[in-house]
């Protein structure tokens, strides 16, 4: 009931305002997409699409902040007060569930629903979903692999057309004395980890995602949470990712991996690019390029196939946009496959299409890209919960720094605060 | 205003006391026209700027007070009830308010103690230069608080940092320093950056409230106690200081209210990491990054409280003289 007096007073308001904005400005209607920051990929998409409508209508991007969860802050209080200046938003993967339940996105319809589902890899379809329903339009579709030194594989004697564990990895750094490049810095990157350790021990952070935040319970207080604890803060403790480890994010492992002491590293696929720019433009030698290699994500248990991170983007339709039927349009044009090929190309964010990676320029500029659609296969998304924010925050405030973390007391200890602060007991 | 009398009422007095009271009557009248008009004029100029506080201040801090008694969240408007004092309730009640309070305490005592004493030496430096290189050492002087807090804090951030940072290789030598320290791990040496940038970034502000303290204080008192042989200490100590107390009170009071609701330094360099969060990050995290409006808005209100409380125990115990700084007495 509430939601169609809501959707009518919208519907009311936006076609004055339509009526309003028809009569000062003649052009087509200017869709705003706000987007993350990226190389000028999605502004390349905006145009092309732009022509492509033929004057149906007109793409304009702006720019959101450059931390994920600054994105959803802006975005979030923007669509709180209504704002219908948002027609499509780039919109991180486990933010979802909260813009649904806010009632912030529109409503995919069916037949665009059945359109953009279709040859799409699993982990994206999973992270664009809620409650059984496409809410959003899957884009890009990112996840983790591992990075490794072919020399320093080898010198451990370790088979990497073979899945290897964090325990090898462990014992590698402890033998060569070299660092691992992991993120455990208070951030979103180190609920990405979390998650991954709990997902491919077998667990789940959040049992029951679509409980209301009263109900909500945690499976940190298990073996599988005991076993992500003890893989964390045996790399903590024993110093094997440096010094630099509490305040290390994706770039800072990245300039561990690129150093004299890097040996193994789950990162995101846009080191490739990274590390292919910083040789070209003379920083780094090609010797490093030639060392490193690729395979799919970490196991925790030996033969228990991993659940590597998903992450990437899904375009959402503001639910106060004046043209949900055109912006619909739009992200039907923006998430074409050939448009997800070239993006892969030029910014590194792979597709979440599945054929997009048959597109030769594909393979050629990304020789890793099959692992890259087997992890996204593989991946687990982070807690799918309207309430994501409070788990995370709550996740990287008890299991940080990694050198802290008891495999015995932190499990139990971070699911009691997490689930007192969605009691509103607690201060996050 | 106050210039304004009750008509008398029959009395008992006699003729003459009657006249003398009629004629101060009229004095005062008289004065009161001219107090009237000055004071109308007063609330000419001042009033527009009065309206803009009303509504930029007081209108806020109104709402704040209110959406503390709700639970609201901005993702589920619907569910937003009135819940009377339970935010406070939570709040008040948890170890985490009382730790950040903590925290916050400690950066204003040790930034503004700091400050003080650096300010004051710059304050003399800048009083006594030749007047050549006045202009020049003001300068100087000033230049770290026009730097935006965000960049000077972004500098000093990488100044430390781990992987981009100079400091760990330019002071080796310092024991304890070395290539492995992670600043940013360890609450110490997190909070000891915070402080250092804001020492750095703030001290001229205060330095220069002390120089116009400073530059109130007679000449003649020094040179008189110079003449009777006064060392420079005792003439700092007995002369200088107590004749600009007014001075040095403002500038503690103004930097300690600034200091207590430091945010970007911590917000930039740590994020609240290392239990380095302050009050003002605690805040903008419950009603920003949560959309916890209602317990947000606690938050808010019990900062506004704590910064009432430091003015007035500033003002009413240290008697502070906010008119006397500006040299009105």
């Amino acid at each position: 009931m509430r939601r169609r007096r809501w959707m009518a007073g919208g519907m009311a308001a936006a076609a004055v305002l339509t009526m309003a904005a028809c009569g000062a400005d003649d052009g087509p209607p200017t869709l705003t997409w706000y987007i993350n920051p990226d190389d000028g990929g999605q502004a390349a998409i905006a145009r092309s699409c732009t022509e492509d409508a033929g004057g149906e209508y007109r793409i304009e991007i702006s720019l959101l902040p450059r931390d994920a969860s600054e994105q959803r802050q802006q975005l979030a209080r923007r669509l709180a007060a209504r704002d219908a200046s948002i027609d499509l938003m780039s919109l991180d993967p486990p933010f979802i569930p909260e813009f649904v339940e806010g009632e912030f996105l529109a409503e995919v319809p069916d037949d665009v629903a059945e359109r953009v589902s279709e040859d799409v890899v699993a982990g994206a379809l999973a992270g664009a979903t809620w409650n059984d329903r496409l809410v959003a339009v899957p884009f890009w579709a990112n996840t983790q692999l591992l990075w490794y030194r072919t020399s320093v594989a080898e010198a451990a004697g370790l088979d990497m057309e073979q899945p290897v564990t964090w325990d090898q990895l462990i014992q590698a750094a402890q033998d060569q004395d070299v660092l691992l490049g992991v993120q455990g810095t208070r951030a979103e990157s180190l609920t990405v980890w979390i998650n991954a350790l709990v997902e491919s021990a077998g667990g789940h952070v959040v049992e029951n995602p679509e409980a209301e935040a009263a109900d909500v319970t945690l499976g940190l207080d298990s073996d599988a949470g005991r076993e992500a604890a003890r893989i964390m803060s045996e790399i903590g403790a024993q110093g094997l990712a440096g010094a630099g480890l509490p305040t290390a994010d994706e770039s800072a492992s990245l300039s561990l991996f690129q150093g004299d002491r890097g040996s193994f590293m789950v990162n995101w696929p846009f080191v490739w690019t990274a590390t292919g720019a910083a040789v070209e433009a003379g920083t780094l030698d090609t010797e490093l390029l030639d060392d490193i290699g690729w395979a799919v994500y970490p196991q925790v248990t030996e033969g228990q196939e991993s659940r590597p991170p998903y992450g990437g983007i899904n375009l959402g339709i503001g639910a106060y946009s004046r043209h949900v039927d055109l912006a619909y349009a739009a992200a039907e044009c923006i998430v074409s496959p050939e448009n997800q090929a070239e993006y892969f190309t030029t910014n590194g964010n792979p597709p979440s299409s599945i054929s997009a990676y048959d597109d030769p320029a594909v393979q050629e500029a990304f020789p890793m890209a099959d692992v890259i659609r087997q992890s996204l296969e593989q991946a687990a998304p982070r807690p799918q919960t309207p309430y994501y924010n409070e788990v995370s925050t709550g996740l990287q405030g008890t299991w940080h720094p990694p050198s802290a973390v008891d495999p015995d007391s932190t499990p139990a200890q971070s699911s009691e605060f997490i689930t007192a602060v969605l009691r509103g007991e607690r201060l996050l | 205003m106050s210039a304004q009398v009750a008509p008398a009422k029959g009395s008992g007095a006699s003729e003459a006391a009657a006249e003398e009271e009629a004629r101060k009557r009229r004095n005062r009248a008289q004065k009161s026209d001219r107090t009237r008009a000055e004071s109308r004029l007063g609330w000419y100029l001042a009033g527009p700027a009065f309206v803009v506080m009303l509504a930029v201040t007081a209108y806020p801090i109104a709402q704040a007070i209110f959406d503390s008694l709700f639970r609201f969240r901005l993702s589920a408007p619907d569910e937003r009830a009135f819940i009377g004092l339970t935010n406070y309730v939570v709040v008040l009640s948890d170890v985490v308010f009382w730790r950040v309070l903590g925290v916050t305490l400690l950066i204003t005592v040790v930034a503004v103690a700091v400050e003080v004493v650096l300010g004051f030496a710059l304050a003399l430096v800048m009083h006594r230069a030749i007047t050549q290189l006045r202009g020049l050492l003001r300068t100087a002087i000033l230049v770290p608080y026009g730097i935006i807090t965000v960049v000077s804090a972004f500098a000093w951030f990488y100044a430390f940092d781990i992987s981009s940072g100079f400091v760990n290789t330019w002071f080796a030598w310092v024991p304890g320093v070395d290539e492995n320290l992670n600043w940013f791990a360890n609450m110490g040496t997190s909070l000891f950056v915070i402080i250092a940038s804001e020492i750095w970034k703030t001290t001229p502000f205060i330095s220069l409230l002390l120089l116009a303290g400073l530059a109130q204080v007679p000449t003649e008192l020094e040179e008189a106690a110079e003449v009777d042989g006064a060392t420079w200490w005792q003439r700092l100590n007995r002369v200088v200081i107590p004749n600009m107390k007014a001075a040095i009170m403002v500038a503690v009071l103004f930097r300690a209210l600034d200091a207590f609701r430091i945010f970007d330094n911590v917000f930039i360099m740590t994020g609240g990491a290392n239990n380095t969060e302050v009050l003002s990050l605690l805040a903008y995290r419950t009603s920003i990054a949560r959309l916890e409006i209602g317990l947000g808005s606690a938050i808010s209100v019990l900062l506004f409280v704590c910064v009432i409380l430091i003015c007035f125990i500033a003002i009413k115990l240290f008697k502070v003289d906010l008119a006397g700084a500006r040299g009105e007495k």
